[in-house]
């Protein structure tokens, strides 16, 4: 039986892929890829719904993740950023929130798989991507009454269930809450995978070794990694919280991982990494942007450029994951993996247990 | 690189900010005005609807103090559920409220969950309980779990609610079996409230309830050490509802018992607690009587305690001065005006050369720096002092004030007339900039103000980025405002590691501003051993702020810099060179042999003096009339950089007249602090049983358990017959009768609101002035205690009769070492010692991240009555030490050797 991901990342520094969105461009794809025979008289615009395309275009889809894979990828994650009622409500498409995730979970399943298979050595995850809604919980959209909410934590939540009973069906090994700018949507996934797995406990668990008590003791659910988004200099999330603050929200998830992504290149991240690594009693993860955005909005960071900033992390000591988020590329993860190869994954803490 | 790192379970709460709770936090207040039930005017605005003004409640909790919020909306006529999601949404809008954790308060659950639902920071719920039965207990317990809040676990079962001793200890341990085994809570998580019920009821068996929450508080604390007590104070004193005076004074001596067994935290009015230590003694007397339920026979103590009033004061003075110099030319007058530092007239003639000259600018490169010029001179040629210079500056600043605006809009006039005319419009370089701060976990900066204050004088621009500030904010403000220099300062030793930390930072930024070192524990040595190395592009130790115009001049000359940096780096590979060579040299005792060579004291002769009380005692407000009798001058001349003797130096041919006027100014600035009251001193002592339970090690006897402090031993190889000592030798063994050790710490507190005042007024010479004397008025206030102590409190020395000369001289029996100085580096002893004055709450002084004091105005220590004990440096220690050290200490090697890396060979 292939190793748990809780016992690989023991033993390494994990890597996990790097940007979707940034691979899908470059097959310049039109609507009518997207739409494929199935959505061909669908009534409104679907182009940009690349999570669409794990049903309408899975070859695109598994062949990005094998890119990533044979970049060195450990982990990848699933095309399902938006695969939830309330983000396919822009494109009408809020019915098939379950069936996407299903299908964006077999696409990276098939090619972990393959790869795993390739080499049983390195074993490859699969993280169900939770993104993060396009509404918060803790912000008003409407500037002149603060105390408004487009959406409430049981819809955040239910449509989370959703999403999650997807990826669960589909195969996934982690589910992986990201670009978290809102730690009330956070805590509201963390509240529906915490709920959904009482009610519907996994037949066995290999997580035994696992270290905390999680989920039920330990039992019957899947691991959660977290990555939260500090979105400028200011040190802050978008809803206002200190990275010690957010971590402390979310703490409760008993995550396999905190960390950070998007948002930041890899040189503004760096104090944030550093002192999660100081106060994250779990495991730490990092996948920044490739630099920041010019003039034009595109990443120019070159993946030796990224990789040379990585490395000192992982010199350092405070990287457990590491990828690449908005800009990224199959050569930016490489570039990651080859620098980061050479060194120890951080160290748990110690968790004292007196005063 | 990477260390283990350890982590503490402590309880930790989040808004936007954290809050963790550590032994150290002592009491933690929960505002409890945005309660419906509570206060009938948040009540009224939330049935209103005026939730702005219901904001306004919250917002005024979180300044007076509280550091988490309590919301209740248990009212029959509101409908709960909508009205906490409203005023929650609301409050997350609200930055300087959502700072802080939020406890959400409800007899209902349904509130409860509505409420945890529009909260992003780790809550606390208030309460949960078993009233009605296990199942729905847990059920609940896993609903707050899945929303990760924290848990406030009422003494509450099926039977009813917890009354006596034994029932709330029963009750929570049971709820700490469920909650910890069933649901997975961690027991950190994990609050209890123990009922806090009304006394003095007239009823029976009502009296005994205060008492039966003390001692069920204890219990519970020690049965499950990493769970929390809290509870709604004012409970306690409902039967005097309408008498406030009496009722704020009964919170707080029942807090001060509650919090002694050990409360953790409680709902209270935070901007209305009264200082147990200020409450009339017979209203204290009869309080205690009756919290403790003493003297209460048939209700005697409830009976007594009734009425008290209160009373006021107020003054005032004024003044003449010499004014022929007034009738001159406005040149000469600004002239005068800055070399005699006199403000009073800038405004106007400022504002009268402006209009006499073209451009405001000349006014500043005109007579203004021609006046400075003079200043400068003066003061290269030792004619005039730092504090003439300083408030020289004082003047030139307000100077510059006046003709800003001008400057301004002149700026602004050309911009437009540039962009009107479509050519570019380029600001000429500026002055050089200098940044300075103090680094983080340092809160002192009288030197660093001083510093600035002169390279300002001299025409630098001086970015003060203030105190405890963290090296990525150090150098991105360094890049953000292309500054030219950064200056570092820092007052306790961790400071140096952290200054290790910024050079280390500068270099991986590539940066190649020079970097100055100063500040009171920084050396010539330790910068070129261990700062220099870690940055190629300059790095100067500058010992006072004189020296440091001629270095800044260097560094900012083109000429001149290369030779400057090249001369220091040579000199600091000597130094450096000279240290390894050194280091060689120093013969070591191995620790083991330094641990016999103990001090040889003749114990058997030796019968300890037991002092006047043990425990602690604390004073607040105490007389700053009689501290002041105590101070120590010459450290204030010494803060202003001019040194001498005290009194002789104020009659010393070259600075005495200087001198003396600075002293005159203190003396009246002193005079005004008392009569206004515009410091208050508080302190604590304490006195314990304790005995030499190991080489190193005392343990101190306390009502709550023993409590082991550590020392450190010399272990440099000494002459024969030299012992190697340790602080721990000062103690008896525990053979016979006991021996008692003492500690103390105090404190100046308030002066941020004067500071703030003569920032506002430009006045930096009355600024530091203020806090030299707040550092003198503290260290004053030590000495005082320490006699006191030596005569009264402890009483070993009763028949001592020293004058002050003597007393500064340290000709006194006993000793009053600090943790952090040389006899006792370990700056992380001091949480022992807070602990034992019972921490912030008692002493009014919290401690950073390095464990300054703050406020910066603080001193602590151990007292030692034997009188052959003695200050000593520990030296330099060796390897074995600091792992014999770190294991009595239960600190892992890394992190102890990080607290004591100055003093490792």
């Amino acid at each position: 039986m292939k190793k748990t991901i809780q016992e690989s990342i023991k033993e390494r520094i994990l890597i996990i892929d790097g940007a979707m969105g940034t691979m899908i461009q470059r097959h310049k794809l039109e609507e009518a890829d997207y739409r494929g025979e199935r959505f061909k008289n669908w009534h409104t615009d679907v182009k940009g719904n690349n999570d669409l395309l794990s049903i309408t275009r899975p070859d695109i889809i598994i062949g990005i993740h094998k890119q990533y894979l044979e970049a060195g990828a450990d982990i990848i994650e699933t095309n399902t950023f938006s695969s939830t009622v309330i983000a396919q409500a822009d494109y009408d498409m809020q019915s098939l929130a379950y069936e996407l995730n299903v299908a964006s979970a077999r696409c990276a399943r098939i090619a972990a798989d393959e790869y795993t298979a390739k080499d049983p050595s390195k074993p490859r995850y699969v993280a169900g991507a939770i993104g993060p809604l396009n509404k918060t919980l803790s912000l008003s959209p409407d500037v002149n009454n603060p105390g408004y909410r487009a959406v409430s934590f049981d819809d955040v939540a239910a449509a989370y269930t959703e999403q999650i009973r997807g990826l669960v069906d589909g195969g996934v090994d982690v589910l992986l809450i990201e670009t978290i700018f809102d730690t009330l949507n956070a805590k509201a996934a963390i509240y529906a995978i915490q709920n959904y797995f009482r009610k519907n406990p996994l037949p066995d668990s290999s997580d035994k070794s696992y270290r905390g008590h999680s989920l039920l003791g330990g039992r019957g659910a899947l691991p959660i990694m977290i990555s939260g988004t500090i979105t400028d200099a200011s040190g802050r999330t978008l809803s206002g919280q200190t990275l010690e603050a957010f971590y402390v929200s979310v703490m409760h998830a008993n995550p396999l991982s905190v960390g950070l992504n998007c948002a930041l290149g890899a040189a503004e991240m760096r104090p944030h990494i550093e002192e999660l690594a100081q106060l994250c009693n779990c495991y730490t993860s990092a996948y920044p942007n490739a630099g920041l955005p010019n003039a034009f909005g595109e990443y120019d960071e070159q993946p030796h450029e990224t990789a040379h900033i990585i490395e000192e992390w992982a010199a350092n000591g405070w990287l457990n994951i590491v990828g690449g988020c908005c800009g990224t590329t199959p050569d930016h993860i490489k570039h990651i993996a080859d620098e980061v190869a050479k060194f120890q994954p951080r160290v748990l803490p110690v968790l004292e247990e007196a005063l | 690189m990477s260390e283990q790192i350890h982590i503490k379970p402590y309880l930790r709460l989040s808004g936007l900010e954290p809050l963790v709770v550590r032994p150290e936090t002592n009491f933690v207040n929960i505002g409890e005005r945005t309660n419906v039930t509570g206060s009938k005017k948040f009540a009224r605005l939330i049935r209103e609807g005026s939730y702005e003004q219901a904001l306004s409640v919250a917002r005024q909790q979180v300044e007076s103090g509280a550091q988490i919020i309590d919301i209740n909306m248990d009212d029959a006529l509101l409908e709960g559920v909508s009205a906490m999601t409203t005023f929650l949404n609301l409050v997350q809008a609200e930055p300087d409220i959502a700072r802080i954790p939020i406890m959400i308060d409800s007899s209902k659950f349904e509130i409860i969950e509505a409420g945890l639902k529009c909260v992003q920071g780790k809550c606390i719920v208030n309460s949960i309980s078993m009233k009605e039965g296990e199942a729905k207990f847990i059920d609940q317990a896993f609903i707050c779990k899945s929303y990760g809040a924290s848990v406030i676990v009422m003494a509450f079962d099926e039977a009813g609610q917890a009354d006596t001793k034994q029932r709330k200890i029963e009750i929570c341990h049971r709820a700490y079996k469920i909650l910890t085994e069933q649901v997975g809570y961690d027991p950190q998580d994990i609050i209890f409230d123990p009922n806090i019920f009304a006394i003095a009821t007239g009823i029976e068996e009502h009296s005994n309830y205060a008492v039966d929450f003390i001692e069920a508080t204890k219990e519970i604390k020690r049965l499950m050490p990493l769970t929390k007590v809290s509870g709604g104070v004012s409970n306690v004193s409902f039967s005097f509802r309408g008498n406030d005076h009496v009722r704020e004074a009964i919170h707080s001596v029942f807090l001060y018992y509650a919090i002694k067994a050990g409360m953790d935290m409680g709902i209270v009015n935070a901007g209305q607690l009264v200082v147990y230590d200020e409450i009339e003694p017979t209203l204290r007397e009869l309080c205690e009587d009756v919290i403790l339920n003493r003297n209460n026979d048939n209700n005697e103590a409830t009976e007594k305690l009734i009425l008290h009033a209160e009373k006021v004061k107020a003054k005032g003075k004024v003044e003449i001065k010499d004014e022929k110099w007034r009738n001159e030319p406005v040149e000469k007058r600004l002239s005068h005006s800055l070399v005699n530092g006199i403000t009073d007239y800038i405004d106007a003639d400022t504002e009268e050369a402006r209009l006499k000259y073209p451009k405001p600018l000349d006014v500043i490169e005109g007579p203004l720096m021609d006046g400075m010029n003079i200043v400068g001179d003066l003061f290269g040629a030792g004619k005039m002092f730092l504090p003439q210079v300083v408030k020289s500056a004082r003047v030139m600043k307000k100077a510059v004030a006046v003709l800003t605006p001008f400057i301004e809009q002149e700026k602004e006039d050309r911009k437009q007339a540039h962009l009107a005319a479509g050519t570019i419009n380029e600001e000429s370089a500026g002055a050089a900039k200098i940044l300075l701060a103090t680094v983080k976990g340092d809160v002192h900066d009288i030197g660093k103000n001083i510093v600035g204050v002169v390279l300002g004088c001299n025409g630098y621009d001086i970015i003060d980025l203030g105190v405890m500030v963290a090296t990525d904010k150090i150098l991105d403000a360094a890049v953000k405002n292309n500054v030219d220099i950064i200056g570092l300062s820092g007052l306790i030793t961790p400071s140096l590691d952290e200054m290790v930390h910024v050079a280390h930072e500068m270099k991986r930024r590539g940066m190649t501003q020079p970097l100055l070192i100063g500040g009171a524990t920084t050396s010539r040595m330790h910068t070129a051993v261990k700062i220099a190395q870690q940055y190629d592009n300059g790095v100067i130790h500058v010992l006072d702020a004189s020296r440091s115009v001629t270095v800044a001049g260097s560094l900012l000359s083109k000429d001149q810099k290369p030779e400057f940096l090249t001369g220091i780096k040579k000199e600091y590979d000597k130094l450096k060179e000279d240290f390894a060579n050194k280091k060689t040299i120093k013969n070591y005792l191995a620790f083991e042999e330094a641990q016999k060579n103990i001090a040889p004291i003749a114990w058997e002769n030796f019968t300890p003096v037991v002092p006047s009380f043990t425990g602690t005692k604390i004073f607040n407000h105490f007389d700053l009339a009689e501290i002041a009798a105590y101070i120590d001058w010459q450290p204030f001349f010494i803060a202003w950089e001019m040194h001498g003797r005290f009194p002789q130096i104020l009659s010393d041919e070259i600075i005495g007249a200087a001198a003396t006027h600075l002293y005159g100014d203190a003396q009246k600035l002193l005079q005004q602090i008392i009569d206004e009251k515009w410091l208050t001193a508080r302190g604590a002592i304490g006195f314990w049983q304790a005995s030499k339970t190991a080489p190193d090690t005392v343990t101190v006897l306390t009502e709550n358990g023993n409590i082991r402090l550590e020392f450190l031993r010399q272990q440099i190889k000494k002459t024969a017959g030299q012992p190697n000592l340790s602080l721990a030798d000062f103690i008896k063994k525990e053979e016979g009768a006991y021996d008692y050790i003492g500690a103390f710490a105090v404190t100046i507190e308030g002066i941020e609101p004067y500071i703030k005042q003569f920032e506002k007024n430009l006045d930096d010479y009355n600024k530091i002035i203020l806090q030299a004397l707040a550092d003198r008025l503290a260290e004053a206030f030590a000495e005082l205690l320490h006699k006191k102590t030596r005569l009264e409190y402890w009483g070993y020395a009763t028949d001592e009769h020293l004058t002050n000369d003597q007393l500064i001289k340290e000709e006194y029996l006993g000793i009053r070492p600090a943790p952090g100085y040389p006899a006792c580096p370990d700056h992380t002893e001091k949480y022992k010692l807070f602990d034992l004055l019972g921490g912030e709450e008692a002493t009014g002084i919290s401690l950073t991240e390095s464990l300054a004091m703050y406020p910066a105005s603080s001193v602590s220590g151990w007292y030692f009555a034997h009188p052959e004990s003695k200050y000593f440096g520990v030296g330099k220690i060796n390897e074995d030490q600091l792992k014999d050290y770190a294991d009595r200490k239960g600190m892992s090697l890394a992190e102890a050797r990080r607290w004591l890396s100055p003093i490792l060979e």
